[in-house]
């Protein structure tokens, strides 16, 4: 007599790799997460107003699109946020997790800052921005390839690394924004040269904003032609995909960790830059205003493309405008949007699985 | 006695970070690395404090067991639910844990803040902070012959029931993982998931189970901070960078939860030790706030270097496990 | 002997009776029928992909077979999951060890247990002590593995199975990774379980171990079962004979060299894992222009470290001397980095085990695996795709590439189809020297035809082919010459037009030293020899 089997235990589904999914599918079912979000957020939107939900959302576009000042402002709002996005992506797609960048960006801004107020009048203002740029991407780069050294060459743990490396700069920018408080002990700086716009970054014309959307415009396509276009994108492709074959392949793996890096903190330096002389004219520890950290995400829900990038960052930066109406119109607090956006990532992050994996359910007969 | 003062001080500092290490430390160690503690601790803070505040708005002579008792369960109602998200997302979704963990501080500080905000708003109050001064009393009740015991009772008899349980916590954790089969299993998962699974351990269920214990824990510690640190008064951002402080000293800590006990003391020391330097500037004092992260990340350095393997974060830390189709 | 033990002796341990599992249209195992008394060792002999693992996975409870019967104890069992196979007391302990690094040997053996006692550490080191006295294993129950050689992690690995109480234990290859010294430490212990009364099933290829430690021998070759013969009643080349099977004619068609010219003399390297433990000793041969050179040898000899110090990704003592066609020159490839070997004009192709881990980029599609060998060409900082997307457009058609198009990933390519990508790339970079290891594995008849032919096309325009294989037939009548490895050392290079399936049989399975002792007689503790 066979003995029988303790009950065959069947699995109510299992979970398989998908082979591939239609590109249409894919995005379809990333617009329908976003949708159902959408739905989710108004619905919580509406507990905590009692509005109706569609004027909440007509409340969210008017936040985003009501008038050019505020489209100028959400361009502005993009454009810091797909910077710093950009920035952190050749490191993302070597599969180095540079979650340091709102340190890389604070002491960019700092350096900016620095150069603003000690050489503010020494020298002309042209020379001053080539120096600002300069010593923005410099503090950019140091603060990204500390950790990348000590990863490469005693594979120190980089999320870990990076991240302490931002509550160094955010403090060492509280020393600073101290020292050079105005008035003294104030714990403002102020606006720095604000009589001289000296280290200030020129306006066109009349919009505040157009150069810092036009200077992230060209870093954003000059990344993308990087990744996929250039030698060195692609060795950090192949890095990141297999060490194993960039080393068959005699690709030099340390130096491609530092040297991207390298690239990823000076970008962070010029958001930092653009952010101190180019926007906000004085320095704080909220400079970088998380967007450090929001990058991350952008940058992840782009799949590492730059020019998705425009979309993801754009959704974002309008959650936090449009968000930021509705509390003010409902009386909320601003910080409404921060979980506005919170809700949002989350149904995207979860739809990925649904575009990787497939759920297949147990069939009736299950083989024997 | 300024020392003891400033030991006092430090442990008060230490407690919330001490939570938020003891949670981390579990959830590390069942292979999540969730960023998301900082949020997280915000959500166990700001439940408590709803709980609370509806609790004295709705009551004309506060109970203390019930002025107690609402605001832990509801705190720790909040920070359970914070734990599902993520588990739910990484575990079951298998999603980026980095990605997961930033989104959900986002959202958890968002969360804070938002209700930190508008409940003051319901108070009637203009300024941005909610007082909850009698429940803050209750949590605030320490052994009544603390005073009597001079520096000692002031240094280590004069904290409130949640300092002590803090330090327990750690301990009973740091038995657990040490001396039991849940901690072995736990740790198995953690380093070599693949091999707990061939022993037949469930690891999809030990990693939801650490997750979510290990942010109750955590969310104890935004509890402590707004209920006996901040005297129940709620500011916006007032708990600061204290949730990255407790992910720095699970580092130090080597992912020990009893090292974490004196690791939260130094740490808490560390971050107060400016005013307690005589001459120091308000900008100066900006440079020792850094202190805890330079000490960390040289620990993290020194241990990379060293390559002593118990030292190590768990091997399988931040990586998703997916059992292949046989 | 006691009376239980003869009374067990009455019925098999374990039995199997027809079994047969199918991978797709691939017999893994053919009807194959085996059993194993209580007190006895039972060698399963076979050559690579001769389907040994499959079998006793089936036993382990990783595999379900597809028919037949298995019984324990006289008694019909159904196994599905390892621990099914516990609770019939069966336990294997497999050739990748499942160790959690950090842990303790105590912590790792009773990981995932249930005790009723309860937990404590103390007890359970006192009763893997006690077990360890009882069969002679030399184990610190506090040892961290990190710590441990792979001698002693896989001492753990039979203490895990034997504190869970195992009755009839399975070794697959369980010497592949000992020395010749832990190897006759680990057969006394095993002698000494026989001797208590357990039934042991030993997976192996070497025959002196056979020879020396079983009771019986039961061979397959092909997934096919060939017999059980009684050790003592059998020899060496009976047990050859039954493993390679007859020559089977493949019809590869192979041209005579022309004017064959030394390209490349390896002398003397040597080379040690990170475990310390010597993977290459004193290796020495020539590859000629124009000749296909064969490596025989069991799987884990040394062909992949000799093949990748070659290709300058492992660090070896000794000398790799290259003759330059072009300039004449000859150059020492040791230690030198891939980039370095390229750059002094040495056209090395390389056509690694791993295919997609390390041949190619899984998720990167066809065109830009093609660019991996030659995307550093032409100036300027950016990637010239035009070339590479005709010669992906070019191998595709050329090797018959079943896929949508030069765009298509990889990883979504059949193995077959993978493979052709991967040797058109090297092949591509018109080599002078290629090295394929086990091109063909994997592969369907016709796959492994075209990289026959295009070998044999690489040999006939000069260039010095170097052919790992595990196909004795193959190598037979593809290459020219066939180098035995063994153990990491040269047992002998043959003729492939002149040698035998059995000579390179027993030439694969005994290293030199063997050769020496069997000669004087002392066959049976040749494992000794180092």
């Amino acid at each position: 007599m066979p003995q029988k089997p303790h009950k065959a235990k069947e699995p109510l589904f299992h979970i398989a790799k998908r082979d591939a999914i239609v590109w249409w599918k894919a995005w379809g079912i990333r617009i329908a997460a976003i949708l159902i979000a959408l739905v989710f957020s108004g619905v919580v939107s509406y507990l905590l107003t009692g509005e109706n939900p569609l004027r909440i959302y007509a409340k969210m576009l008017e936040g985003a699109f009501g008038t050019q000042r505020r489209v100028w402002g959400l361009l502005q709002n993009l454009a810091m946020l797909l910077c710093v996005s950009v920035a952190v992506t050749p490191a993302f797609k070597m599969r180095f997790w540079n979650i340091g960048a709102e340190g890389q960006v604070l002491v960019g801004g700092l350096a900016s800052a620095a150069c603003m107020i000690l050489l503010g009048d020494k020298l002309p203002n042209a020379v001053l921005l080539i120096v600002i740029l300069a010593a923005s991407i410099l503090a950019g780069a140091v603060w990204a390839v500390i950790p990348a050294v000590f990863r490469a060459k005693w594979m120190t743990n980089e999320t870990l690394f990076t991240l302490m490396m931002n509550y160094i700069a955010i403090q060492l920018v509280s020393f600073f924004v101290y020292k050079w408080s105005v008035p003294k002990g104030s714990g403002q700086v102020g606006v720095i040269n604000r009589a001289t716009h000296a280290g200030w970054l020129p306006v066109i014309g009349r919009y505040d904003y157009l150069l810092n959307i036009l200077i992230v415009a060209a870093i954003t396509f000059i990344m993308y032609v990087y990744l996929k276009y250039s030698k060195q994108g692609y060795e950090i492709a192949v890095v990141g995909e297999s060490e194993n074959t960039a080393r068959y392949i005699g690709i030099p793996v340390q130096k491609v960790i530092i040297r991207t890096m390298l690239i990823s903190g000076a970008i962070c330096g010029i958001a930092g830059m653009l952010l101190v002389s180019g926007t906000d004219h004085t320095i704080s520890r909220d400079t970088a205003a998380g967007r450090g950290f929001t990058a991350i995400m952008v940058s992840w829900l782009a799949k590492f493309n730059p020019i998705f990038m425009v979309l993801t960052s754009f959704l974002i930066a309008f959650l936090e405008k449009g968000a930021t109406e509705i509390s003010t119109a409902f009386g909320l607090n601003e910080s409404f949007s921060d979980i506005i956006t919170g809700i949002i990532i989350f149904f995207i992050i979860g739809c990925e699985f649904f575009i990787q994996y497939t759920v297949k359910f147990r069939e009736k007969e299950a083989a024997k | 006695m300024i020392w003891a003062g400033f030991l006092q001080r430090a442990i008060m500092q230490g407690i919330p970070l001490l939570y938020g290490s003891t949670g981390e430390i579990i959830t590390e160690k069942s292979g999540n690395l969730n960023l998301g503690i900082p949020g997280i601790m915000y959500v166990g803070g700001i439940s408590g404090v709803i709980g609370a505040f509806l609790y004295e708005q709705n009551t004309a002579s506060v109970n203390p067991v019930l002025a107690v008792l609402i605001p832990l369960v509801c705190s720790m109602l909040g920070s359970l639910l914070m734990g599902l998200i993520y588990s739910f997302l990484t575990v079951s979704l298998r999603a980026n844990q980095n990605v997961t963990g930033l989104a959900l501080t986002t959202f958890g500080v968002g969360f804070g803040n938002f209700f930190g905000g508008s409940l003051s708003k319901l108070t009637g109050s203009d300024i941005p902070s909610i007082s909850l001064t009698a429940t803050s009393n209750c949590f605030r009740t320490s052994l009544p012959f603390a005073e009597k015991c001079g520096w000692f009772g002031q240094v280590f008899l004069s904290h409130s029931f949640l300092a002590y349980a803090a330090v327990i916590i750690a301990v009973v954790t740091s038995l657990i993982l040490s001396r039991t089969r849940v901690g072995l299993h736990l740790r198995a998962v953690g380093e070599n998931p693949a091999t707990a699974d061939a022993a037949g351990i469930n690891v999809g269920r030990y990693k939801y189970f650490a997750t979510c214990i290990g942010s109750v824990i955590a969310g104890l510690g935004g509890l402590y901070y707004v209920m006996d640190y901040a005297n129940g008064v709620w500011s916006n951002d007032g708990f600061g960078d204290r949730g990255w402080l407790a992910i720095a000293l699970v580092i130090f800590a080597v992912w020990r939860p009893n090292i974490s006990i004196f690791g939260s003391i130094l740490f808490g020391g560390l971050y107060i030790v400016h005013n307690y330097i005589p001459g120091l500037d308000v900008s100066g004092q900006e440079l020792f706030k850094m202190l805890p992260y330079v000490v960390t990340i040289l620990f993290l350095v020194f241990i990379s270097m060293r390559r002593k393997r118990e030292a190590q974060p768990p091997a399988h830390l931040g990586l998703p496990y997916f059992r292949e189709e046989r | 002997m006691s009376k239980a033990v003869k009374q067990k002796d009455a019925v098999p341990a374990i039995r199997l009776q027809n079994i047969t599992k199918r991978f797709g249209s691939v017999v893994a195992n053919d009807n194959v029928s085996l059993s194993v008394q209580h007190g006895q060792i039972l060698s399963i002999l076979g050559e690579n992909g001769s389907g040994k693992t499959t079998l006793m996975n089936m036993i382990a409870g990783i595999y379900y077979p597809d028919h037949g019967q298995i019984f324990v104890d006289g008694k019909e069992v159904v196994i599905r999951s390892p621990k099914d196979a516990f609770q019939y007391g069966i336990g294997m302990i497999h050739q990748h060890f499942k160790l959690v690094d950090v842990f303790s040997a105590t912590e790792n053996i009773v990981l995932g247990l249930d005790e009723k006692e309860g937990f404590s550490l103390k007890r359970s080191a006192k009763r893997i002590m006690q077990i360890s006295l009882q069969y002679g294993f030399d184990l610190d129950p506090d040892k961290k593995i990190y710590e441990m050689s792979v001698s002693e992690k896989q001492t753990v690995e039979i203490l895990k199975v034997l504190y869970r109480g195992a009755d009839i234990l399975i070794l697959d290859e369980p010497t592949a990774v000992l020395t010749p010294q832990e190897t006759e430490k680990l057969f006394a212990v095993l002698r000494r379980m026989r001797d208590s009364g357990k039934a042991i099933i030993i997976i192996t290829h070497k025959l002196h171990e056979v020879l020396s430690l079983s009771d019986q021998v039961a061979v397959l070759c092909k997934g096919r079962y060939i017999g059980t013969v009684n050790t003592a009643e059998t020899n060496e080349s009976e047990l050859t004979e039954m493993m390679v099977g007859k020559k089977v004619s493949l019809n590869i068609a192979r041209s005579e060299p022309k004017d064959p010219v030394d390209r490349l003399v390896v002398e003397g390297i040597t080379c040690r894992n990170r475990e310390g433990a010597e993977m290459l000793h004193d290796v020495s041969f020539t590859a000629r222009s124009g000749e296909i050179l064969g490596i025989a040898g069991i799987a884990g000899s040394g062909q992949r470290e000799l093949l990748e110090a070659i290709a300058g990704l492992q660090h070896v003592d000794g000398r790799i001397l290259y003759h330059n066609p072009k300039t004449g020159q000859t150059d020492d490839l040791r230690d030198k980095t891939p980039l370095q070997i390229r750059e002094l004009g040495v056209r090395l192709s390389f056509v690694p085990e791993d295919r997609l881990g390390m041949g190619l980029v899984g998720n990167m599609d066809i065109v830009d695996n093609i660019m991996l060998r030659s995307y550093r060409k032409g100036k300027g900082m950016f990637l010239e795709r035009k070339n590479p997307k005709s010669l992906a457009e070019k191998i595709i058609h050329d090797l018959e590439v079943v896929t949508p198009s030069a765009n298509t990933p990889v990883r979504r390519l059949s193995g077959g189809n993978v493979q052709k990508v991967l040797v058109g790339r090297e092949i591509a970079a018109s080599p002078t020297v290629l090295m394929a290891a086990y091109p063909v594995r994997g592969l369907d008849i016709n796959a492994s035809f075209t990289i026959y032919n295009l070998l044999n096309q690489q040999k006939e325009n000069g260039v010095a082919v170097i052919f790992v294989g595990e196909d004795l037939d193959v190598l037979l009548e593809l290459c020219d010459r066939i180098m035995v490895i063994s153990s990491g050392k040269i047992a002998g290079t043959v003729d492939a037009r002149t040698a035998t399936k059995e000579e390179i049989g027993l030439m694969m399975t005994k290293n030199s030293a063997d050769h020496d002792r069997a000669q004087e007689g002392g066959a049976e503790h040749a494992a000794e020899t180092a």
